[in-house]
């Protein structure tokens, strides 16, 4: 049975999951993803700013799941990507849109709003980011 | 006079063939493709629901308009497939948007008019001061029960308005709507598919609501049929809009480019929606559209819409997402549709 | 500070075992350790014991005491160690330190799970929990994709190819053949792993280690107290432990692990070695590709041709290197928190020249390489049979 997770622990993650706000240094200028309360390179000199990603990326590393989580299980085959933002920090999500055999390592991936998970039938749907091909450029 | 700001349109990449269903059902796809003028539908994919295509479609018309959401004091999403019973779609579009959190928002239904409703509902605000933006959304990933002659037409897409009165790429000049309880397609709370009164949903519904509405706006407005470039029906199937537009003496060059059902299917809400969005893609400053909506049990609204110097290059038109495709099998699709129980 | 001895070593068989609960396979192996180090319990005076996630494969915490309890020692002091799959390790890390720093003179290092007590999704579920949930596990991240995302970049980036990671299970399952404690004690082909249904592309099931039952203990001493029994101790001449980020994506590259390097330059320092000197190295190959990216961090390959070394045949059992001689988690099996235990073991018998049909000739130094999660934790140990 897929297991409930804590409705507080995704709500508090709506800003970063829905919009991608996170924070960056402003002391060096590296951009977190998802925020740090400080900077690890800088420390007592780190001067934290929130700054939101532009949702442009290209694809690290990929693979194909076929044995997936509790969860997950009808979405499966998936591709999970690790994606570099264009601001630098890097972050793992599916690749949506795209067929698997067509997956690129340095492929220009964009962010898409898409349903992540739920908690059963009953119980409430998890929604966030996943990256797709760029469809055209956009503003 | 309250009118469009921006507009965005999305439809799912993925696509069933009419031929793909009927084999499944033993009926012969040329007589299907011909009864409803229909050659294949939409489909969502496994993570799309209402949620996330009303949110690419308004992310796409927010990136049109140019515009701050936080300026936006209405959100409504409408919708016959909203994917909770209770919790409003509205709230998270407007926080994946980030319109949140001063505003209001709600969830409309209305069949397949809900969108429609919505942009009425945003003309009104904004005409009376009460916000300075407000977003309209159709979307829908309707579901047809197998079998039923729905399953070849219900489909998935939507497209988002945002109605101002500033910098408005299209004013809507009139608008008119015509209601009455016609039981004509419905689904029970609680129940998975819906049913419809078959030849019913014709004369005394659709064709009778859409032409009462569409005929009042004329009136209302003091507009001759003539004067518009483009005519705009809602299209449950790709039948009827041109049935209706040969009795009204509209030429059928003016429909052609908001008819999207022959080749996406039936968007429910966003149906109408999504073909405004196709013809404003291609209108020019001073050409006029006509569009009626129409949602079972029933209802039409209809608008008059003049296009202003304004209107610029949509970057991701309606055109780009009815192009992109990809064909599922029937098992496919019954995983897609949750069909499949897991 | 005095140096610190293995005086005792035992374990479980590992496997699927059915009819032994986490109390039973503890307490099994602890008494095989201590009969194997002629001291009494009384002797004992802490324990250290590693446990990834009792409390989600069986439902049960406070293994601390638990482990105490099961082998007959309360009222010691018990301490359960928790670093995802490097439990082990890092409970023989804190023994380690323990006797190191002359607190102690004799405490037990052990490590046990106990995973077949819940379905495999379920089991899936829990060891994605050595990952970040927020930020990998919620989008979709199962455990074998991460390492599957390490594999594909390595390949892209060094030419590595699927039949050099299978060449990993190939060498481990010949390993294994020879080891009666091994959960899967037989050989596979290259056809076999490559034709093996996919997990998470590129690694296939035979990639894969698997879902085990058992528990390892060895018993640590100091020198004074080693030097009183009748038999040879197992010196640990070199101990490092460190970290990284939590989520494979926050890390520098996806091709090294930076802890196993670090960890691995540190503890060959200490204990004054270089890869050149050991013998027989027991690493963490919880997929194929971790074996090679293992020989690269720890400097027994060249950067990028961990695959092609592999394939040589440079680190079969009596060539250059002996690699996994017990059959490393693929073969041997991955009872997650018995892992750096077992490890431990392993290297203990092969330097006291007790490994039967599967003995390195004239093993002199091993080492032990343990790493938790995607990467976060790596320990590192260096066994010898001499010590200054």
């Amino acid at each position: 049975m897929p297991h409930r997770k804590s409705l507080a622990s995704i709500w508090r993650r709506i800003p970063q999951r829905y919009r991608g706000e996170s924070t960056m240094c402003l002391n060096c200028g590296r951009h977190f993803f998802p925020p740090r309360h400080f900077c690890p390179y800088c420390r007592r000199k780190s001067k934290i700013a929130p700054y939101t990603i532009s949702g442009r990326g290209k694809v690290m590393s990929y693979t194909v799941v076929h044995v997936a989580q509790e969860g997950f299980e009808r979405q499966v085959p998936y591709v999970i990507a690790i994606v570099e933002l264009e601001e630098g920090p890097k972050l793992t999500a599916q690749l949506c849109a795209v067929e698997p055999e067509d997956v690129r390592i340095g492929m220009p991936v964009e962010m898409s709003f898409r349903r992540i998970s739920e908690d059963k039938d009953d119980g409430i749907i998890h929604y966030g980011y996943k990256f797709s091909p760029i469809l055209s450029p956009k503003k | 006079m309250a009118g469009i700001v921006g507009y965005g349109a999305y439809i799912p990449r993925y696509r069933i063939k009419v031929e793909e269903i009927a084999k499944v059902w033993g009926k012969d796809a040329n007589s299907i493709k011909k009864g409803l003028n229909i050659q294949e539908k939409s489909v969502p994919a496994v993570d799309e629901d209402t949620i996330t295509i009303a949110t690419e479609a308004a992310r796409n018309a927010l990136s049109y308009a140019g515009i701050d959401p936080q300026g936006i004091g209405a959100v409504y999403v409408g919708s016959e497939s909203h994917p909770y019973a209770v919790k409003p779609s509205a709230a998270t579009v407007a926080e994946a948007i980030n319109a949140t959190p001063v505003m209001t928002a709600a969830d409309y239904e209305f069949a397949c008019k809900a969108g429609t409703a919505a942009i009425q509902t945003c003309m009104a605000m904004v005409d009376s001061n009460m916000v300075r933006y407000g977003l309209a959304i159709g979307a829908d990933t309707s579901q047809g029960r197998p079998g039923d002659a729905l399953e070849y037409t219900a489909a998935a897409g939507g497209a988002a308005y945002i109605i101002g009165k500033e910098d408005t790429i299209a004013n809507i000049e009139a608008t008119y709507s015509f209601t009455t309880d016609t039981p004509d397609f419905w689904r029970r709370a609680g129940q998975e598919y819906p049913r419809h009164g078959a030849r019913f949903t014709g004369e005394p519904a659709y064709f009778k609501h859409v032409r009462s509405a569409t005929e009042g706006l004329l009136e209302k407005g003091g507009y001759s049929l003539d004067e518009f470039d483009y005519v705009v029906f809602h299209q449950p199937n790709g039948k009827f809009p041109i049935r209706l537009a040969k009795r009204m003496g509209i030429p059928l060059e003016k429909l052609k480019v908001g008819l999207l059902t022959p080749m996406i299917g039936n968007t429910y809400s966003g149906a109408t929606p999504l073909g405004l969005a196709a013809v404003l893609d291609i209108a020019k400053p001073g050409e006029m559209i006509l569009a009626t909506s129409f949602g079972s049990g029933a209802g039409s609204d209809s608008f008059a819409i003049r296009v202003t110097e304004n209107i610029h290059k949509n970057e991701r038109p309606v055109q780009m997402y009815a192009s992109r495709t990809k064909y599922l099998s029937y098992g496919e699709y019954a995983k897609h549709r949750r069909k499949i129980r897991m | 500070m005095g140096n610190v001895a293995v005086i005792g070593a035992g374990m479980t068989k590992f496997g699927e075992l059915w009819d032994k609960g986490l109390e039973d396979l503890i307490a099994e192996a602890g008494a095989k350790a201590v009969n194997d180090a002629n001291i009494d319990g009384e002797d004992i005076q802490a324990i250290y014991g590693g446990n990834m996630s009792a409390g989600r494969f069986i439902g049960q915490e406070h293994i601390g005491a638990l482990i105490a309890d099961a082998i007959g020692l309360t009222p010691i002091p018990s301490t359960r160690v928790e670093a995802a799959c490097a439990s082990g390790g890092l409970a023989l890390r804190e023994a380690y330190l323990a006797v190191k720093s002359g607190t102690y003179d004799v405490v037990v290092a052990g490590g046990v799970e106990k995973m077949t007590d819940v379905y495999s999704e379920q089991v899936t579920q829990t060891l994605g929990g050595a990952g970040d949930q927020q930020w990998e596990v919620f989008n979709g991240v199962t455990f074998p994709s991460l390492y599957a995302m390490m594999a594909r970049r390595h390949m892209h980036d060094y030419g590595t190819t699927e039949e050099q990671m299978a060449a990993v299970a190939v060498k481990n399952h010949s390993n294994g053949s020879k080891n009666p404690y091994a959960q899967f004690p037989f050989k596979v082909t290259l056809e076999q792993v490559m034709s093996s249904s996919k997990v998470a592309e590129p690694l296939k099931l035979l990639d894969c280690s698997p879902i085990t039952d058992g528990a390892a203990v060895v018993i640590l001493a100091s020198e004074k107290f080693a030097r009183k029994l009748p038999q040879e101790p197992i010196w640990i001449i070199g101990s490092a432990h460190t970290t990284d980020t939590l989520a494979l994506h926050d890390r520098k590259s996806l091709t090294s692990i930076e802890a196993t390097r670090l960890a691995g330059r540190q503890a060959m320092k200490q204990a004054g070695v270089t890869p050149k000197d050991i013998d027989l190295a027991e690493v963490h190959d919880c997929f194929t590709i971790a074996e090679i990216m293992a020989m690269e961090d720890l400097g027994f390959s060249k950067r990028g041709e961990g695959g092609k070394d592999v394939e040589s045949g440079k680190f079969n059992l009596n060539s250059e290197l002996s690699v996994n001689t017990s059959g490393g988690l693929k073969s041997c099996g991955h009872p997650v928190g018995a892992t750096g235990i077992k490890q431990a073991v392993e290297v203990t018998w092969q330097l006291r020249g007790e490994a039967g049909k599967r003995q390195v000739d004239d093993a002199k130094v091993g080492l032990t390489h343990n790493v938790g999660g995607s990467g976060a934790t790596a320990v590192v140990h260096i066994f010898s049979k001499e010590v200054d």
